[in-house]
């Protein structure tokens, strides 16, 4: 099998890519828009890699993930390229960047002013993400939220958006030219198909924003619309929690996510309908 | 340019040379590093030359990330080592910390920008079931292991299987000697326990004495079977010999203990390797001495081959075509090392048929 090399600027970030992965080379041109691809830069973030790997390319093929040379998962169907990457690149960010504190959050902005929108899988985070995103809102990030603490700013990835099971269905209703990668199905996290950000997010992905507001959401069917505050001292707590490399910056960590915290008003949200939710988060943000 | 395959070597060797590296030869290198486990190494020896603001931007924020991650790690061993001594000082008096451990609360060279796997501590023999109990009263327990596994640790080997705390994640390795008890070379741990060290301002903590230091470190990774940091720990006892060399009175007493201890072998490979590898200088009388206790030319030729090898990085751009068998050699061999043919063979055999899972690789 043939492979090509990529190399892709997603915010801050530019990574190598080379795969041979039919399913991965069928998505990318769809998922990353033209000014994502760049020439060979001199010094690239990571190297990456999606293949087979040598002795199972003929009998059972796995598609695997390598990092610097090294494999970073246990080998994947080989329907599942395009989460792979997308989860590999997380991998890879998560692990090695120190420079920023890293939020286990989906972000989003407007007017200059971000959201912060933790959560666990399966909370309605990333459908959430998707639909601010495509009402309005540019996308800062789906999983990874990054913070500069120096300036405390956010920075942007525009990458694609993960979405998984009756969430792909409910984000294609948004609007009809949202573009999304063929389903890879029977993940770990069921059906997963991964949406391309809006044209605005991705033209302006190196401008920053502030934070200002945390929202925590919840979805369960049929769930009235619910916005209320949350404590601040409980949010950091929380927020802690989901940081990825809090622990590793020490007091850099710990002051860098008070300040995000200290300027943000936090709260959680119950929905049951995304476009509701949207709405209700849309005026949150005309008012204050 | 220096050859692609050495370059992290060459610039542990002379940073400063790192003030003319293009963006290019850094997309080389930070991989190589990173994958080594001497990124932090890295970012420490340049802060300490040309400085930390002679590299490019975008390559200085990875070699920051990855000084920020080693200050983390220290930080835990610092933490647990408290915790150590907490638990054990009843039972032992003080702890003797070996390895990353000690370098850490001695602060020797090799602690800067380290990136730890575990805490390593000797314990006096007959004092290994207490000192089990007392860690397990800690959080500190067998992690998930086979039978089989525990049963050829315990049996064979210097050490007990590790043990994992189960709040931290943070694992501690047991030794009551420095080499399995099935080596061709026995040891009398006895003789290393007299020698220990106070550790100055911490009455609790003692580390081995300097030549013990360098000769459990060249043991260890002399008769190891895999290489993933074997260029991290040629350097630690580069960064060892250069140390404790300027001091003075420390390469007779060496010589002396590898010729008591019967560690001429390991003590030869460190040398030839750091000097070859790292440019470690070594006394010309050191030299002389060294050779007469050198291996035969043919095991050593193969061990040039085998060993050249491994002390690069595992990164893929840093292997040749004779690295996959050079590596398969040197793991059998470390098992060879440990184990008298007739266990050798049936653990191999069972090593081989049990399906062996995806190791994740630790940036």
């Amino acid at each position: 099998m043939q492979s090509r090399e990529f190399y892709l600027r997603t915010g801050p970030f530019l990574t190598h890519l080379t795969t041979s992965s039919p399913r991965l080379l069928e998505a990318l041109p769809a998922l990353y828009d033209a000014r994502c691809f760049v020439e060979r830069p001199e010094f690239c973030d990571f190297h990456v890699s999606v293949g087979s790997p040598a002795l199972r390319r003929w009998i059972r093929p796995k598609i695997e993930f390598l990092f610097e040379g090294a494999p970073i998962f246990t080998p994947s169907p080989i329907d599942h390229a395009v989460p792979v990457f997308e989860s590999g690149l997380n991998w890879a960010i998560s692990t090695t960047i120190n420079q920023y504190l890293i939020i286990h959050a989906a972000a989003v902005e407007r007017g200059g002013r971000a959201m912060i929108i933790p959560g666990l899988s399966g909370s309605g985070k990333s459908t959430l993400c998707a639909g601010l995103a495509f009402r309005g809102w540019r996308l800062l990030s789906d999983e990874l939220t990054l913070i500069a603490p120096a300036t405390i700013e956010l920075l942007a990835l525009a990458r694609p958006i993960n979405l998984k099971n009756e969430s792909i269905e409910v984000v294609r209703r948004l609007s009809p030219g949202i573009v999304f990668s063929r389903p890879a199905e029977d993940t770990l996290k069921g059906t997963v198909s991964l949406a391309k950000p809006p044209e605005d997010s991705i033209a302006r992905m190196d401008e920053r924003a502030r934070p200002r507001w945390i929202v925590f959401p919840t979805f369960e069917k049929g769930s009235a619309t619910k916005l209320s505050a949350r404590p601040r001292a409980e949010t950091f707590v929380e927020l802690a929690a989901n940081a990825i490399n809090y622990g590793v910056l020490g007091d850099v960590g710990f002051n860098t996510l008070a300040e995000v915290v200290t300027q943000s008003r936090c709260f959680e949200l119950a929905y049951g309908d995304l476009e509701d939710a949207v709405r209700l988060l849309t005026e949150l943000s005309e008012s204050a | 340019m220096v050859q692609r395959r050495d370059s992290l070597a060459q610039a542990l060797r002379d940073p400063k040379e790192l003030a003319h590296a293009s963006l290019a030869d850094w997309d080389r290198l930070v991989p190589q590093a990173r994958r080594a486990g001497l990124l932090g190494r890295l970012a420490h020896l340049i802060d300490r030359s040309i400085g930390l603001d002679a590299v490019p931007d975008r390559v200085r924020s990875h070699l920051l990330s990855a000084r920020i991650l080693a200050e983390k790690r220290r930080r835990e061993v610092v933490f647990e080592i408290d915790r150590l001594v907490e638990l054990l000082q009843d039972v032992l008096g003080r702890v003797i910390l070996l390895k990353g451990a000690a370098y850490v609360v001695t602060d020797l060279p090799p602690a800067a920008g380290r990136i730890f796997n575990d805490i390593d501590i000797l314990v006096p023999k007959d004092q290994l079931a207490t000192v089990e109990a007392m860690l397990s009263l800690g959080g500190w327990r067998l992690g998930e292991i086979d039978p089989y596994d525990e049963e050829y640790y315990r049996r064979w080997m210097h050490q007990i299987p590790p043990l994992v705390n189960s709040a931290r994640n943070s694992a501690i390795d047991v030794h009551h000697t420095l080499v399995p008890t099935t080596a061709r070379v026995a040891l009398d741990a006895r003789i290393l326990l007299e020698g220990v060290i106070a550790v100055q301002g911490k009455p609790h903590l003692a580390v081995l004495s300097p030549p013990d230091m360098v000769l459990h470190s060249a043991v260890h990774l002399f008769s190891e079977g895999e290489f993933e940091r074997g260029l991290r720990d040629l350097d630690d006892l580069d960064l060892l010999f250069r140390h404790f060399g300027e001091g003075g009175s420390f390469w007779e007493p060496l010589l002396e203990r590898a010729r008591a201890l019967d560690l001429d072998r390991p003590l030869y490979y460190a040398l030839r390797y750091a000097s070859e590898v790292l440019g470690t200088p070594i006394p010309s009388e050191v030299v002389a001495e060294m050779e007469a206790r050198r291996p035969p030319r043919t095991t050593l030729a193969l061990m040039d081959a085998a060993f050249r090898r491994a002390f690069r990085s595992p990164h893929p751009d840093s292997r040749d075509s004779l690295t996959g068998p050079a590596l398969a050699m040197l793991y059998v061999r470390s098992h060879y090392l440990r184990m008298p043919l007739h266990l050798l063979v049936p653990h191999l055999l069972r090593k081989a048929t049990r399906s062996t899972a995806v190791d994740p690789a630790v940036p």
